[in-house]
């Protein structure tokens, strides 16, 4: 009897002692120095480092992803000489993982540091779905270089969104240009897509079907078909995908399944003049290396790095990007890594107020409608206009055709050739 | 003298391996106490240290003589490095390693390269020397030293974390201010916690026997009441956790409990029933798939229930899909059933995965908008909430298994784990009894699956990989398969820890895999064993020295808990 | 005896005839119905069960050291996809040296039996040193201790790799020799694949006759029987276990550079799922026997490469599915494990298996 008594009543102590965290959190308006903001205000003492975080995939697998966003990042920290608002910047990061639960973590871990001032990520749309909420809680507003998935940034978000947009391409546009082309430029009239069940590819494939069903008129699509991104023998597939007599497939999926499927199609009887496709998953020298030279005449849709669409200031950052890490950028979103940061720091410079003291003060608030409010700003990836659901990418997707898959003639533009727009 | 060249040898290719995996550089990075030593140095101090101190206790000689032999041993260590470094300085080693960087051998040099050599030699030597003496030190020396370096270092080692917890509060940013900078622990610092950890061994040294004597002679009604109030005082401290560790160590404490509540249910199965299942992460998904699609607000809802009412529906799905589970495996036994359980927890990931399934489940893209849990107006809307839910879900878990542990169910689960047909000669219904194993095991990670969804507030089907499964068999086993207490200490240990050190998660899996293979060699019965196990390792094993029991199992801890759950 | 207890319950036994039933029913109505839409000509059915057929032989391949050493040692060996792949890695740099000089492609076999070699004998090093350090002092401890050792080998070894050669994969140089396709009876066959086909088969031939034919292969099974009687003849059980796990692990050697042929990329991580699959073909075809894991093997292929097609697209469900079930080869390995546990409801110790699974573990 008396550990029943002795329980309950340790019992209500825990719900006394928990009663105090459950008070609904309205986010409390706060004054500091000469800054008064809704959310709150982050102090930087005179000499003191100016802290931005990033969440980003730099271990395992898709490692290749977040390491080049960090190089953009890290460039764009010396383009600003490493000072802010006269503090130095000190970048400090965790790795996300690439799925729902490391973008869960890494978030909560940025969160709970309240020197951050703004963060930069994260690479995987998975993560960002239940991260960036957990930033925008502790008030922390995130742009990310990589996600591209559409559910982010669409008008039905939500509130706990409230603080995260986006330098990427919207993979709305990305779908939407791939099928353009292949009814446009190429003239088939008949594709097959496959996924593997990725949120990103899934998401691409269905996008590319529904733009080239309108196109092309009911039945257009002829399969479309899934895989697990671990599969390696593709030929049952790939001979089920010849019974429907498909022109293209389109299949924006990663190197080791995209690599097997190019291989693969030449050895089905049925699809020996039948063209592929695919996404910026594959668009690396690695896909080369993994397809062989069935990847030659092959076409991808990626971001357009090309000089024409991005201006002489990309041919500037590459050559930093050669001097500081003494090779060629490893994937596609640096840019827009850059970008993001430099958006961010325009918009510290513009909400951030000293006292006389010489110490800083940033309201998050300010600081996140600033960010939304970026208009017309000259970056990387094009001129940057920010709409109200964080949408910040001038998007430009162009189609490439591989010409060689020797890894020393790798260089977008010429090889893979850019062939459109 | 061979022995301790070969342990010499030993430790110098264990530093090799470090090294060639990355291990070396990647600790490099990370400054242990400023401007004095990185985590890199520092494991391969630990490595010279080692194996000058495991030559020295080789030897069973004393004085002098074991001083030597871990001279031997050091320089031996020292001498493998110095090959590797020469062989590497030489030939480009980068071509199939990766991680023989021009950086790598400059570290392990003291960026003197093919020079440094001799330093690395006298460096091994004289640190073989140490752990030659340290491992001759009295215990009255040696324990408050060790208890002071390690703590220094644990501090050095978690010093972004630690420096986040101080941030708030005038004490803690008191405290901050004096131990730490911006840029880590200073020696300053290091050595004040030194002293205090090292003094406070010291002092209590000599009382710790004397409490425990103590309370022995107690008669057993106090005796009670003190481990009532040590269990009381435990459930305080779990209590305050997350007000004094922050939003980072409560999310930490979330994903632990979430292991904890799976562990319970796979002990279930695998530590008192005796029926391997490698797909067990199925229940868990099958929990958070009926919570998501009860309570979302997204595309996939089918209802709009409240979390508190779809936590018993999470539960009895489970449990049903469990009992389901187990019927056409019932006759399969041994290694069969490992591979069928394994495809079962695949065909539930895939079908959640699948394009077939996609118009009721979400596909790759998941469900989407589950609103976090509220009570009567609080909300449970981050970690440091949710860790409360997280805790009493999984208090109520642990009573519930540590009852029918000792039910007449629980000793029936004992004879079938023991004997099949003997269990079923004393007339126990095999069937009822196995359907019940999984379905009560599936029920309970359910529960955890349940608590995942909103944690999350969005569940995908890559959450729900065999890995899991995996995970939470290995964290049952290192903690002590059978033993409840030990699945929240293998929980810590596998899920916890490397949480916290997130910047190498690189290596997890490498030491995960090294530390799974050390156990089974040296401690097969867990970290925190069940009673039972612990008799029939022992009894089975006699060839092998196992690590006297008596040494890390704290015998009058494991009845303190149980007590409190009575 | 053993089953008795099941008979007195006759409810279990009428879910398992309902199970079994359903089972039937939908894949003959899917069958039916693909069979009647006449989406797939002849050639291409045919096409479907070659590449089922090549599939199968590389799980056979992987399956034969599996079954083997399960035989011997009564132990699943969960590292042995890590074996696997770690002769076919470290041939990969063997193969790229042979190729950048051009002698791969001068002298073509010279080359292979160089790379076979190379592999095997990793393998085979890797496996032993597995076997003394991590599995030998567990030997006599409940089964489910070594099975924890050889998960945590598992891990030890992808990733032990993956710090050594890096995350990414390394693209397996081709032969010219093999490609194309040779065509026999009219029906063409990849040269990779009749390799592969043609390879399982012999190495199941040899692994056979060693195990029944060889002194040391009676001494194997001797140990199988009871170790410790074994070791009352005077059979150096240590001696006969290494051997067991050499000859197995080369064999996993030889299967992963055969692997590498049909399928060129070596990655760390690319013997877990070939060695869960392995597994699984053993386990289909009764573990422990050596024929029958290349008959699990080839049942295994056929499933994956037959099933999605022929059960799930003409699975039409009208109002949900009115063309059959969407993207069927995302589920083939949903077919695959509800086929294995088909097997072990209808036949508890696999298709030639002994009463293994019954027996007393």
């Amino acid at each position: 009897m008396r550990h029943v008594r002795l329980l309950l009543a340790l019992f209500v102590a825990l719900l006394l002692a928990g009663g105090s965290y459950f008070v609904p959190g309205a986010p409390a308006a706060q004054t500091m120095g000469p800054v008064t903001d809704q959310i709150g205000v982050v102090k930087i003492n005179k000499g003191q480092p100016i802290t931005i975080a990033y969440w980003l995939v730099i271990s395992g697998p898709d490692a290749s992803l977040g390491v080049d966003s960090r190089r953009g990042i890290e460039i764009a920290i010396d383009d600003a000489k490493g000072t802010l608002v006269g503090h130095p910047i000190r970048l400090i990061g965790e790795d996300s993982g690439c799925n729902a639960e490391g973008g869960t973590t890494a978030a909560t871990k940025l969160a709970a540091n309240k020197a951050i001032v703004a963060a930069i990520g994260s690479t995987c749309s998975s993560e960002a779905r239940p991260g960036a909420p957990i930033l925008w809680k502790a008030g922390i507003v995130t742009v990310s270089p990589s996600n591209t998935a559409p559910v982010l940034t669409a008008p039905d978000r939500g509130p706990d969104y409230g603080g995260y947009l986006r330098t990427a391409h919207n993979d709305s546009v990305q779908g939407k240009v791939a099928a353009t082309f292949v009814t446009n430029v190429l003239k088939l009239k008949k594709a097959a897509t496959i996924h593997d069940g990725s949120p990103y590819a899934e998401g691409l494939a269905n996008v590319f079907a529904d733009v080239f069903t309108r196109l092309n008129g009911a039945g257009s699509i002829t399969s479309r078909e899934a895989i697990s991104p671990t599969d390696t023998d593709m030929r049952p597939v790939l001979t089920k995908i010849a019974a429907g007599k498909p022109e293209l497939i389109y299949f924006p999926v990663f190197i080791a399944a995209g690599g097997f499927i190019a291989r693969q199609a030449k050895e089905v009887s049925g699809l020996g003049s039948v063209k592929l496709m695919s996404a910026d998953g594959t668009f690396s020298p690695d896909f080369q290396k993994a397809a062989g030279e069935a990847a030659i005449g092959m076409y991808n849709s990626s971001p357009d790095l090309s000089p024409e669409a991005l201006g002489p200031g990309y041919k500037v950052f590459l050559d930093k990007h050669q001097k500081k890490y003494k090779e060629k950028p490893i994937s596609a979103f640096h840019p827009h890594a850059y970008d993001a940061a430099n958006i961010i720091f325009a918009a510290i410079r513009k909400v951030a107020k000293k006292d006389a003291a010489g110490n800083t003060y940033i309201g998050r608030k300010a600081l996140r409608d600033a960010l939304f409010a970026t208009k017309a700003f000259k970056g990387l990836t094009g001129t940057l206009t920010c709409n109200e659901f964080g949408d910040c990418a001038d998007p430009k997707i162009a189609v490439y055709q591989t010409i060689s898959v020797d890894p020393a003639k790798w260089n977008p533009g010429t090889n893979p050739k850019k062939i459109y727009p | 003298m061979s022995g301790a060249l070969r342990t010499g040898l030993i430790w110098g290719a264990i530093g090799v391996f470090l090294s060639l995996v990355g291990m070396v550089e990647a600790f490099a990075a990370r400054q242990i106490i400023v401007g004095v030593i990185s985590l890199g140095h520092l494991l391969l101090l630990l490595i010279a240290l080692g194996s000058g101190s495991r030559a020295a206790r080789q030897g069973k000689v004393w004085g002098s003589a074991a001083l030597l032999r871990g001279l031997v041993a050091g320089v031996t260590t020292g001498l493998v490095a110095s090959a590797f470094i020469a062989v590497g300085s030489a030939a480009n080693l980068r071509a199939m390693f990766v991680s023989a960087t021009p950086e790598l051998f400059a570290f392990l040099s003291f960026g003197r390269g093919v020079a440094g050599i001799p330093l690395v030699v006298a460096a091994t030597a004289t640190a073989g020397a140490i752990g030659a003496a340290a491992a001759l030190l009295p215990a009255v020396i040696a324990r408050p030293l060790a208890v002071g370096v390690t703590s220094a270092l644990a501090v050095g080692l978690f010093q972004e974390l630690l420096q986040i917890i101080l941030q708030e509060g005038v004490i803690r940013t008191a405290i901050r201010r004096l131990i730490f900078t911006e840029d880590g622990l200073p020696p300053r610092g290091a050595l004040i916690v030194f002293a205090v950890a090292a003094g406070t061994s010291a002092l209590l040294r000599g009382r710790r026997g004397g409490v425990r004597a103590w309370t022995a002679h107690r008669p057993p009604r106090q005796r009670r009441a003190i481990s009532l109030v040590a269990v009381a005082l435990a459930i305080v401290v779990a209590l305050l956790l997350p007000v004094a560790g922050g939003l980072f160590v409560s999310q930490v404490l979330v994903l632990v409990g979430l292991y904890i509540l799976m562990g319970l249910g796979l002990n279930l199965e695998v530590g008192f029933a005796g029926l391997l299942d490698l797909g067990f992460v199925a229940f868990f998904a099958i929990g958070a798939y009926t919570v998501g699609l009860l309570t979302s607000t997204g595309e996939h809802a089918i209802a709009h229930l409240s979390f508190w009412a779809t936590v018993p529906i999470a539960l009895v799905v489970s449990l049903i899909a469990g009992i389901l589970f187990g019927m056409p495996i019932l006759r399969i036994r041994g290694d069969y059933l490992a591979i069928a359980t394994l495809g079962f927890g695949e065909i539930i990931r895939l079908l959640f995965l699948s394009d077939a399934l996609r118009p009721w489940f979400g596909g790759s893209q998941g469900v989407l908008g589950i609103p976090k849990p509220t009570l009567g107006g609080f909300e449970f809307a981050g970690p440091q909430q949710l860790y409360y839910l997280t805790l009493i879900a999984s208090a109520f878990i642990a009573f519930v298994a540590f009852r029918l542990r000792d039910s007449r169910l629980g000793r029936a689960w004992m004879a079938l784990r023991e004997d099949e047909d003997v269990a079923e000669a004393m007339g126990i219904n095999l069937v009822n009894v196995k359907l019940l194993a999984y379905g009560i095991g599936g029920a309970f990670a359910g529960m955890g699956g349940a608590i995942f969804a909103v944690m999350l507030g969005s569940i995908f089907p890559h959450s729900f990989s065999l890995l899991i499964s995996i995970n939470v068999l290995a964290l049952i086993i290192v903690g002590g398969i059978g033993s409840l207490p030990g699945v929240i200490v293998g929980s810590l240990f596998l899920v916890g820890l490397p949480e916290l050190l997130r910047e190498f998660t690189d290596f997890r899996f490498l030491v995960y895999g090294a530390v799974l293979i050390l156990m089974m060699q040296l401690r097969p019965e867990g970290l925190w064993p069940a009673a039972a196990q612990q008799r029939e390792l022992h009894e089975e094993r006699v060839d092998i020295p196992l690590v006297p029991p008596v040494e890390a199992a704290p015998g009058e801890a494991p009845a303190g808990v149980e007590g409190g759950g009575s | 005896m053993q089953r008795s207890w099941l008979r007195r319950v006759p409810i279990i036994d009428i879910f398992l005839w309902a199970v079994r039933i359903v089972v039937i029913a939908v894949i003959l109505y899917g069958s039916f119905g693909t069979l009647r839409q006449g989406k797939y000509s002849g050639e291409v059915w045919i096409d479907f069960v070659v590449f089922g057929l090549s599939q199968g032989s590389v799980y056979a391949l992987i399956a034969l050291g599996y079954t083997m050493v399960y035989g011997i040692l009564r132990m699943i060996n969960f590292a042995h996809g890590e074996i696997f792949m770690s002769g076919a890695y470290t041939a990969y740099f063997a193969a790229a040296a042979l190729t950048a000089g051009g002698f791969l492609n001068r002298h073509p076999v010279i080359s292979m039996l160089v790379v076979l070699g190379v592999a095997m004998l990793t393998s085979t090093l890797i496996a032993v040193l597995v076997e003394r350090i991590a599995y030998r002092p567990l030997r006599r401890t409940p089964r489910l201790v070594p099975l924890i050792a050889a998960i945590g080998a598992s891990f030890f070894l992808q990733y032990t790799f993956r710090g050594l050669f890096g995350s990414g994969f390394q693209a397996y140089p081709t032969v010219n020799v093999l490609r194309g396709e040779w065509v026999l009876a009219g029906i063409g066959i990849l040269r990779t694949q009749a390799v592969v086909i043609v390879a399982a088969v012999l190495m199941m031939l040899a692994l056979y006759l060693f195990v029944q034919r060889t002194k040391t292969g009676t001494a194997m099974r001797a140990v199988s029987e009871d170790m410790e009687v074994a070791a009352m003849m005077g059979i150096d059980v240590d001696r006969i276990i290494v051997i067991t796990f050499g000859v197995g692990a080369a064999a996993a050697g030889a299967a992963g550079v055969l692997y590498a042929l049909v399928f060129p990329q070596v990655h760390f991580f690319m013997g877990f799922l070939p060695g869960i699959k392995a597994f699984t073909a053993a386990v289909l075809g009764g573990i422990g026997n050596i024929p029958g894991a290349m008959v699990g093997g080839l049942f295994l292929g056929l499933f994956e490469s037959v099933g999605p097609t022929l059960f799930l697209e003409g699975l039409t469900i009208p109002g949900v599915y009115p063309a059959g079930i969407p993207a069927p080869y995302q589920l083939k390995d949903v077919i695959a494990f509800t086929m294995l546990v088909m097997v072990l409801i209808f036949r508890p110790s696999g298709i030639l298996g002994e009463r293994l699974a019954t027996k007393k573990a």
